[in-house]
């Protein structure tokens, strides 16, 4: 401990489970907020700082960029799913009008429907489309495995020329031979295989960016969740200095996981708007964003669990096929959201290739598949013992924070008017289910913000990491007004160019913890500064300078407003930079989340209409509300999608995606809401100054799982394949009603 | 006057197809297709003329209460009419072909999917996009509504959504969660705000607004 550091006493937690910790802060530190806090601004109802942009049609999002003498670029695609390249020719292409530029993507084989073979760039979109239209490329076409079943068939057409299967896995997992001999034991074992399918991420502005010249110096627009992430891969593709690089997205619409990467088309509009001389903007269409920008990877989920009789979980067993088309990282987490004893759980995983489009990271990767198996063994399990399955889940489960939600949730659901699995009878039936979510969110470096009070008083703040929609740049302003004492209308915040202090990609729901702390400590500094202003203009001690309601003052109100405080300043302007710290001792390591739904089923038609949800959600100290509910109920729209409407469907002959469009891929819309009723619990976890999480990932995590356990309880069986179609519930209505 | 312009040009059904035109070449003369309605510059007169598909045409129409004139390929879409050439970006292209909505703009009152009109199909009437919303300084209540009920996430659909809004609440000044979902069907959010526009549009109807 220096001699600056100083000791602080904190309350983390919250009101039913209060902890308290002495930690050791330094000097340049603000003393972090914990339960004990009072907030003027923190906590409330805020209009998003970037929303009057948003509503005017201001914002400039990266497919609005427009430049002197921009080109569209975009690609000319393979029709086939697996396919040697014997050559491509753009001779013809660029005798068409208004083509100017050919680079032919250098690969001898391509490995999924619409992989690209070659990039143009024209004056005009029609020249564009024209151009691609005369592309000769000739293939030797290949027997694909665009669908997991048709990969993990034998003799299977092999994806990877240099694997001997389309299989590649972790082979017997740890604790394989212990869990297989309990499950022997086992009082009762349930097993199950749970299905689910591949999403997409579906964003509305599809991946885009506009590339832009000036000698050596390149300006990139980009629509991405990472700015830092674009500047050096595209400076490694092209082998220019990334100091050479700026990268801007001031706006962008959606990425769900799917833009963390620069892409092969932002290199690509580089080296287009390089050779022509001129700006160049490619955006891929609706069909390249369902097939080739990621998607979420399907599962096959082998379970086997054992319980005892009083309904303590034992030895769980599962293994996963999962496919991340030509990509890598298939893998659905099945996390320990439940007290299984550690040792007795045995997990495979099994990556299946198939010619189709790389995987993604998608909301949450990997757990709302790993969710809906789990919870389904779950379910099953409860049911099995004669146990209501809430009760099953909160005698297996210790988190304080999910035991509350478990009680909260039960009431406002109405729980108790819940009815034995498929006691419900006539055609229209109701019943109701519940899931479990965990999740990391607590941020980290590497993230810094500067801070600038200036002399006329108004307040900055920056950071170049991008606001992608979740509301990062409010949050950021938020903690800077509350810090400073200020009025929300008072700061102005700035994300999205990489000439601003570093942050981080958009992923894990890290932004706004990391982001949070250093803006909360370079306002601190900031205000620091313009204190020492003060307390020398006015002859008071400045450590008895309080920054509140627009006012630096002592206790006694002995100060001055904060605008004539800032007169004070000589130079023009105080800038300080925060910068974010690694972790301190947290209350939880993850933020904790349940949701429960009720459905009705129309047995005769097979449909569900989900009624309500209740979402309840541990959300750290909450900055904005209005954003953190909005974060929840589209987190809770994706699940519900994934529950029940969405799913890639490629054909089974030429490998093709036969929905990559808006009509056949079902996303949500208007008609689709239920009731979400959610339900938020500001709770100090602690690990940062400003006890901020990320929630934009857990709330998609259980939906899916509530919903299919409460269908199984309205029709009394088990749908054990995503989506949930009308025809998978007619026909678990079919089994259950031919097995009596 | 401004009668017989919409009326000259509220002829869809002879541009529904607009993928003919679009995927037409230069050479091939649309004039069966075209038949009574395509007058670029001038709706007025009641004499059918006949343009040939992909024809470079001058275009004049009433863009956000402006009158504006721009040059056009017979084949531009009006969205790429407004976003290419006339920096009105406000509009969105999402999906190209009617399915999202996020290009809605109004012509003549009506909500349209911008990608779906052809740009000669607006000559002499009034297209209203986001960016027409706002009047002298002060903003429409529909997007006070969506900013103090945080009816957005990302923001890609919202003017798309804020313009299906408008349309609405234009005919129907108290309309029910029902009737604000029929209006906005054929809109789609995918960062899930439609639990706040439901809001949204409710608190203009309670205050009365338009
Ligand atoms: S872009 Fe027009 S409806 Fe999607
Ligand atoms: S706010 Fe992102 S698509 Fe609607």
């Amino acid at each position: 401990m220096s001699i600056e550091d100083r000791k602080v006493k904190l309350v983390l937690g919250f009101a039913a489970d209060r902890q308290e910790v002495e930690l050791t802060i330094p000097d340049e530190e603000p003393t972090p907020w914990d339960l004990e806090s009072k907030f003027s601004v923190v906590g409330g109802k805020h209009a998003r700082v970037d929303a009057l942009a948003k509503v005017t049609g201001r914002a400039k999002y990266t497919h609005d960029i427009n430049l002197p003498g921009m080109l569209f670029g975009g690609f000319a695609r393979c029709p086939h799913a697996a396919a040697e390249i014997t050559s491509v020719d753009a001779a013809e292409a660029l005798l068409v009008p208004g083509v100017k530029a050919a680079i032919p993507m250098t690969q001898d084989r391509v490995r999924y429907a619409g992989q690209p073979v070659c990039a143009l760039a024209a004056t005009t979109r029609q020249a564009l489309a024209a151009g691609i239209a005369k592309v000769q490329a000739v293939y030797k076409v290949l027997p694909h495995a665009a669908r997991i079943d048709q990969a993990m068939a034998d003799a299977a057409p092999l994806v990877h020329r240099n694997q001997q299967s389309n299989l590649s896995g972790s082979g017997q997992p740890r604790n394989a031979e212990t869990v297989a001999a309990e499950l022997e034991k086992s009082a009762k074992v349930v097993r199950a295989t749970a299905r689910t399918q591949v999403q997409t991420h579906a964003s509305m502005e599809t991946h885009s960016s506009v590339a832009k010249w000036d000698g050596d110096k390149l300006t990139l627009w980009t629509s991405t969740q990472a700015t830092f992430g674009v500047r050096s891969q595209v400076a490694d593709a092209l082998r220019i200095p990334e100091a050479n690089i700026t990268v801007i997205c001031d706006f962008m619409g959606g990425g769900f996981g799917s833009k963390f990467g620069a892409g092969y088309f932002t290199a690509i509009a580089a080296r287009l708007a390089q050779e022509c001389g001129a700006p160049v903007k490619i955006a891929l269409d609706r069909r390249e964003e369902h097939t080739d920008t990621g998607n979420r990877p399907d599962s096959i989920q082998e379970m086997a669990l054992g319980v005892s009789t009083d309904g303590k979980l034992g030895a769980y067993s599962v293994k996963i096929h999962g496919t991340p088309g030509i990509g890598r990282g298939a893998g659905a987490r099945n996390p320990m959201i439940y007290d299984f004893p550690r040792e007795m759980r045995a997990v495979a995983q099994v990556e299946v290739a198939t010619n189709a489009g790389p995987q993604a990271a998608m909301r949450a990767p990997g757990h709302p598949q790993g969710s809906f198996a789990l919870e389904t063994i779950m379910d099953l399990a409860a049911e099995a013992i004669g146990m209501d399955p809430l009760e099953f889940r909160r005698i297996n489960d210790s988190n304080p924070v999910r035991l509350q939600q478990y009680s909260d949730g039960a009431k406002r659901i109405g729980w108790e008017q819940r009815r034995k699995n498929g006691s419900a009878t006539g055609r229209f039936r109701r019943g109701m289910g519940v899931g479990s979510s965990t999740w990391g969110g607590l941020g980290g470096p590497q993230a810094e913000v500067d801070c600038k009070i200036f002399r006329d008083g108004s307040v900055q703040v920056r950071n170049g990491a991008q606001d992608i929609g979740t509301g990062a740049k409010t949050v950021m302003a938020v903690v800077v007004a509350e810090e400073l004492g200020l009025p929300l209308t008072k700061v102005s915040a700035f994300m999205g160019n990489t000439s601003d202090p570093i942050g981080p990609a958009s992923g894990g729901s890290t932004t706004a913890p990391s982001i949070a702390p250093a803006a909360r400590q370079a306002a601190y500094l900031a205000g620091r500064e313009l204190k020492a202003l003060v307390a020398k203009h006015l002859g008071v001690n400045a450590d008895k300078l309080l920054m509140k309601a627009g006012r630096i003052s002592t206790a006694e109100g002995k100060g001055l407003a904060f605008e004539e405080a800032c007169r004070l300043i000589q130079s023009g302007e105080i800038s300080a930079r925060g910068k974010r710290r690694s972790n301190f001792r947290t209350y939880r390591d993850g933020v904790a989340g349940v949701q429960f739904a009720e459905v009705e089923v129309d047995c005769e038609y097979g449909l569900v209409r989900v009624v309500r949800i209740v979402a309840l959600q541990d959300a750290g100290i909450i900055i904005n509300r209005l954003q953190a509910e909005s974060q929840v109920n589209g987190g809770v729209i994706q699940g519900l999608a994934y529950a029940l409407m969405e799913e890639r469907v490629m054909d089974r002959q030429r490998g093709h995606q036969l929905n990559a469009d808006f009509e056949a891929y079902k996303v949500p819309g208007m008609k689709d809401m239920p009731e979400i009723e959610c339900v938020l619990y500001d709770i100090a976890n602690g690990g940062n100054n400003t006890s901020v999480c990320g929630i934009g990932e857990p709330t998609c995590i259980p939906t899916a799982s509530a919903i299919a356990g409460a269908i199984h309880n309205a029709i009394g069986a088990r749908v054990l394949s995503l989506p949930m179609t009308a025809d998978k519930v007619l026909a678990a209505l079919a089994q259950r009603e031919s097995g009596k | 006057m401004q009668q017989d312009s919409s009326n000259a040009g509220k002829n869809p059904s002879v541009f529904s197809r607009r993928g003919f035109l679009k995927g037409a070449g230069a050479a091939v003369a649309a004039t069966g297709v075209l038949g009574a309605a395509a007058l670029p510059t001038d709706a007025r007169s009641s004499e059918p003329t006949t343009v040939k598909a992909d024809e470079v045409v001058p275009l004049r129409f009433t863009l956000n209460g402006k009158s504006v004139e721009v040059k056009v390929r017979t084949g531009y879409t009006l969205l790429e009419t407004l976003r290419d050439h006339l920096d009105t970006t406000g509009p969105k292209l999402a999906c190209d072909y009617g399915a999202c909505g996020a290009c809605t703009v109004l012509l003549d009152g009506t909500a349209v999917n911008a990608c779906l009109v052809l740009a000669v199909e607006c000559a002499g009437r009034k297209v209203e996009s986001v960016e027409g919303l706002e009047q002298g300084g002060k903003l429409h209540p529909i997007q006070e509504a969506f900013m103090a009920e945080d009816a957005m996430q990302c923001g890609f659909c919202t003017s798309g959504m804020l313009m299906s809004c408008k349309a609405l609440l234009d005919r129907n000044a108290h309309p029910s969660h029902n009737e604000t979902a029929d209006a906005l069907a054929g809109n789609i959010c995918r960062c899930g705000t439609y639990f706040n526009i439901y809001k949204a549009v409710d608190r203009v109807a309670k205050s009365g607004g338009k």
